[in-house]
């Protein structure tokens, strides 16, 4: 094909414009290879972490984030695993699958980090563990509550509930004595797996408990005006409002709820575990109850312990994610340690033997199906702070 | 009977949300002919803006931030509302001259790219932890928090209330008050007059010396502080506040943007219509179909609209030039 | 309507230049060879590249091919016809459901299991071709509806409804039902589990078999990029430019304006339903509702601005750096996307033509007589 000179005027080889592209693709040459990451050395061990660090959802992966960093930095401090200090690699996947499965892709097979942390959201879990089982690179989610997640193969493991435990201990809290409840409606995120996994758990078990379902009602994750979902639910006069939502929404709820007049407890899950949530919803919250994993007034030294070393290094009180993401790498460490040599299934092996592991999210033991077994607590707002109800064990 | 006033109630406040915002694209839309996507992020700069003057100031008369009983006098709203509506607007102004203003004769598409890129610039800078951060936050109360009106009426086998806070009619009145004055401006001024001029046609505006420059800028600039406006008066009404680079804020703009287009994109009175109509829809529809399909009523009615009168409600029918 | 200054007027070089007369005589050749040449590339990549650039890299390589697709099926809507759509993602994903759900029920159904089912080019691969194509026909479909309002609407309008679209999608999405987990549960499963369709609601459709992988990316992208260029190269693809540079003198000339925007419709449709099938499948990967969403759109937007308005080869590279560009800055963490949002910025500003303007990368060689070169010498 040739070309018969432009008669239109046009300038395309001008220097001045050739420049920049020039530099583009340098730019795009010199960075890509240029990956020097990766790879352990004989003295350290590295793990790689994937959350959502922007978009969206960068609160609850800046959390774990925070958490795992704060548990590495524990570890090696007393000296690392048999004398090998940790490195973590984070990397950003924006809340999406497809940069999720990406950012696996690297860690496991560019870094080869000897393990893999991560991810919140269970959809995005789902989308790594893949990897990570092909490649035989053991993964911990700290916080997808998805059952689906650690089904995926033997190298998945998880540390917090899944949604139909942690759906029947609401469901059973909300027909208990403590809030007798025989009616409940639903506010649910439905642009949130998580909130929708939960609130199917819910309904099942509270339905089961000869519970009835008023009205289910949904928005979409970051929603600001819940007023025509309120004014509904006020509508059809629960006893019981479940709302399986993140805090970041659930403050808005309350105060929009209260104004209309809605005296209703409301009952939430570990979603709602922030000061962030106190702090926003104020007094609007209180007698409300949710479930989750530890209370902040445990008087266990791991607790207390683990609160007073986040709140000195990030200013600020952990929310139940960041504990979860601590959690996920100490037990980790935990199995590293105990572990024979840091082969991928070596170290799948010993996770999946822990047993009553000392966290801070309870006492965590790992089931045949690689999933968490530990008691939710209930926790009721008062003054806008969370109190210490009851414990509830999970059914042997 | 109640759940339908309050549904009104509900739909008025949010729907003058709506209409200042989609005044902003509509008057930017108008004379540059593309679609400001930062515009939202102006919105959310505002809400955080105010976020952080009211967190400096209210400390400094003496009193709590995070206690809600505690209102300040109502001068500080006041004064973080114009203090927003100036840094919002300077900003407007700054990146309609650094990013806008050199793609005047690239094609629209490629103002729209930059437009995106400006809008992921903001979200992301915003986000960082020494910025805004990437956690929600909790505005402190400007406002006592009061309810002017609380009637019971009936409904189903009931009495239920109806509520109208404090609030709410400062979010009406103080909308109402800023679209006032934008009428009078665009319709009244000479500075109204040359940016409609501009808007018809901007190679004649510039032949009649109109520093043409100069009235995109001053859009700019009014757009911005509208949606600075919007964002403080959002945050009042709505306390716990989204970190900057949530895909809502964006969400909320293009709902905005649709409301303009309704409206009759171009037309000021019509951004003000298209505000209310898809507020009235959203609520309407959430409230007695299903909440599940909210955003889908929302966008459902613009493409019906479009089908219908393809120019939107209150615009114009172009006329082809050859 | 208007023509911007920038713009170039319809006798550019390549379209002052109709088809080869060599090309002529052996035509059905030389529109086969590309693609016999393209699919044995990418054969050739998949076997070689894996092993040459391990696993991460192939993989950023294999998501640059689907990047693509969908980059070069939206440039002949946005790109030659100037038509304006911000929601090809939307036909993405509907592509991308109806393909896994035709995969994952039909592997269920078949082999009792949904994991992959034979090797390179065995049942279950061109099970998987199928129903990408099925997948694009679907998407194509909607096009069509989509389209239609572009015969009364122009510019912006149309964008938002595009966008409109895709919104209305990821919400309709959301609602669908959970996905059917085994044979079994199939076998038992009651007409009233598939309405609404099982495909797993905002967690997105997980449990597809995992067939992308280069060889069939970039057989596809091959397919794409030689149907758009013998388009832009036919009296199609003139008509479509022509609608593009000036509607009413093109109308005037005779040109159908409403079968030609529709038509551009259906087919970006189409490849954006093909890829949407390539993007379901692949390894690491969950379509989910968030994808029908305008964000993933934008993306495609940009590649199209950035690599110019009809240029194929302009728009591939767009699409490589654009899907490059947010992996070699993933070091950069939080700042990460301040830079890209950056770079985009300047791009724009530097080369508002886009990198290639109308033109292909062939035509930008030096030497090949351009005027700055005559104005120069």
């Amino acid at each position: 094909m040739h070309c018969r000179p432009s008669v239109s005027g046009h300038r395309f080889l001008g220097f001045g414009s050739f420049l920049p592209m020039l530099m583009l693709v340098a730019l795009f040459g010199l960075t890509i290879p240029g990956c020097p990451s990766g790879g352990s050395n004989a003295n350290e061990i590295v793990i790689g972490h994937f959350g959502s660090m922007s978009g969206s959802e960068a609160t609850f992966g800046q959390s774990t984030d925070n958490g795992i960093k704060l548990a590495i930095e524990e570890l090696n401090a007393a000296g690392g695993i048999n004398g090998k200090k940790v490195r973590l690699i984070t990397y950003d996947d924006k809340g999406d699958a497809r940069e999720a499965g990406t950012a696996v892709t690297r860690l496991v097979t560019s870094d080869k980090v000897t393990a893999v942390l991560g991810e919140v959201a269970s959809g995005l879990s789902l989308a790594g563990a893949p990897i990570c089982q092909e490649n035989g690179v053991p993964m911990i989610s700290p916080s997808s509550t998805n059952p689906k997640v650690t089904k995926i193969g033997d190298m998945i493991f998880r540390v917090c509930f899944i949604d139909p435990f942690q759906g029947s201990v609401c469901a059973k809290f909300a027909r208990s004595e403590e809030l007798n409840a025989s009616k409940a409606a639903i506010l649910t995120d439905q642009a949130s797996p998580y909130s929708v996994g939960l609130q199917e758990e819910f309904e099942k078990a509270f339905v089961e408990l000869g519970g009835t379902i008023t009205t289910k009602q949904t928005y979409q994750g970051g929603d600001q005006d819940f007023s025509a979902q309120l004014t509904g639910i006020r509508g059809s006069e629960p006893d019981v409002i479940f709302i399986p939502g993140y805090y970041t929404d659930v403050g808005n709820i309350a105060l929009q709820a209260r104004k209309l007049g809605i005296q209703t407890p409301m009952l939430g899950g570990d979603g709602w575990d922030s000061s962030k949530l106190g702090e926003v919803a104020g007094k609007a919250l209180d007698g409300c109850f949710y479930s989750n994993h530890y209370s902040h007034e445990d008087p266990n030294p791991r607790v207390q312990d683990y609160i007073k070393k986040y709140s000195a290094k990030y200013k600020g009180t952990p929310d139940g994610l960041a504990a979860l993401g601590y959690d996920a790498a100490r037990i980790l460490f935990e199995a590293m340690k105990r572990s024979k040599s840091l082969s991928g299934a070596d170290i799948a092996a010993e996770l999946a033997k822990t047993k009553d592991f000392d966290g801070v999210t309870g006492k965590i033991s790992i089931d045949k199906d690689r999933n968490a077994v530990k008691p939710a607590v209930m926790l009721e707002m008062k003054n806008g702070k969370p109190a210490f109800v009851s414990t509830i064990q999970p059914d042997k | 009977m109640a759940d339908f006033a309050q549904t009104l109630m509900t739909a008025l406040a949010i729907g003058s949300l709506y209409a200042l915002i989609a005044l902003g694209y509509t008057m930017v839309y108008g004379i540059l002919k593309f679609i400001n996507f930062a515009h939202s992020d102006i919105v959310v700069l505002g809400a955080w803006v105010s976020y952080t003057l009211a967190n400096k100031i209210l400390p400094m008369l003496g009193l709590n931030p995070h206690n809600p009983e505690t209102p300040p006098p109502l001068w500080v709203g006041a004064l973080i509302l114009l203090s927003a509506m100036v840094a919002c607007g300077l900003l407007g102004f700054v990146i309609e001259r650094l990013a806008y203003k050199p793609l005047r004769r690239a094609p629209r598409l490629n103002v729209l790219i930059t437009a995106i890129g400006v809008s992921l610039l903001l979200q992301n800078v915003g986000q960082l932890n020494y910025v805004f951060g990437a956690s929600p936050q909790k505005m402190p109360a400007l406002l006592p928090n009061i309810d002017l009106l609380r009637i019971s009426l009936p409904s189903g086998d009931g009495y239920r209330d109806v509520v109208i806070g404090l609030v709410d009619v400062m979010i009406f009145a103080t909308s109402a008050v800023l679209m006032l004055v934008l009428e009078y401006l665009v319709f009244r001024t000479k500075l109204g007059t040359a940016m409609r001029a501009v808007s018809f046609s901007t190679d004649n505006a510039s032949l009649m010396g109109i520093p043409v420059d100069r009235v995109v800028s001053f859009t700019f600039v009014l757009g911005s502080s509208l949606a600075a406006a919007a964002g403080f008066l959002y945050v009042m009404k709505y306390p716990g506040l989204n970190q900057p680079a949530h895909s809502i804020w964006v969400l909320l703009g293009l709902k905005a943007f649709v409301a303009a287009v309704i409206g009759g994109i171009g037309n000021v009175r019509g951004a003000v219509l298209g505000g209310f109509v898809i507020a009235f829809v959203e609520q309407f529809g959430a409230f007695y179909i299903s909440s599940n399909y909210r955003d889908v009523y929302v966008f459902a009615l613009l493409i019906i609209i479009l089908l219908v009168r393809p120019t939107g409600l209150l615009g114009s029918p172009v006329r082809e030039k050859v | 309507m208007t023509v911007p200054d920038t713009a170039p007027k319809i006798t550019s070089p390549q379209s002052a230049q109709p088809s080869d007369s060599a090309g002529k005589r052996t035509s059905v050749w030389s529109g086969l060879w590309p693609l016999a040449v393209g699919i044995a590339l990418a054969a050739v990549m998949h076997f070689a590249l894996p092993k040459l650039i391990g696993q991460y890299y192939s993989r950023i390589v294999m998501d640059i091919g689907i990047a693509m697709i969908m980059a070069v099926s939206l440039n002949i809507v946005n790109g030659m016809t100037g038509q304006f759509s911000i929601g090809h993602a939307g036909f993405m994903t509907l592509g991308g459901y109806t393909a896994a759900m035709l995969t994952y029920y039909g592997s269920l159904s078949i082999w009792g299991t949904s994991l992959k089912h034979g090797g390179f080019l065995g049942v279950g691969e061109w099970m998987f071709a199928a129903s990408c194509l099925v997948g694009g026909l679907v998407a194509a479909g909607a096009g069509y509806v989509v389209g239609l309002p572009s015969l009364r609407l122009r510019g912006d309008y149309l964008a938002i409804v595009t966008l409109g679209f895709g919104e209305i999608l990821r919400v309709v999405l959301q609602q669908t039902g959970k996905v059917i987990d085994d044979a079994e549960a199939l076998r038992a499963a009651t007409w009233s589990q598939f309405f609404p369709p099982p495909v797993g609601g905002a967690v997105g459709f997980d449990g597809v078999p995992k067939y992308t992988d280069l060889f069939w990316v970039y057989t596809f992208v091959t397919i794409t990029v030689v149907v758009a260029y013998r388009l832009k190269h036919s009296s199609l693809g003139r008509a479509m430019i022509s609608i593009r540079e000036d509607e009413i003198a093109s109308q005037a000339m005779g040109v159908n304006i409403a079968r030609n925007k529709v038509l551009a419709f259906v087919l970006a449709a189409f490849f954006a339903g093909t890829a949407g099938g390539l993007f379901a499948h692949e390894a690491g990967v969950i379509v989910s509702p968030k994808d029908a969403g305008f964000q993933r759109s934008f993306d495609y937007v940009i590649m199209t601005v950035l690599g110019g308005r009809g240029s194929i080869t302009g728009v591939m590279l767009a699409a490589t750096i654009l899907t490059a560009l947010p992996e070699a800055l993933r070091d950069f963490e939080q700042y990460r996307l301040i830079m890209y949002a950056l770079l985009l910025i300047i791009m724009m500003l530097v080369r508002p033509q886009g990198l290639f303007g109308i033109h292909e990368i062939w035509q930008l060689w030096p030497g090949r007589g351009t005027r700055t070169d005559q104005k120069k010498a």
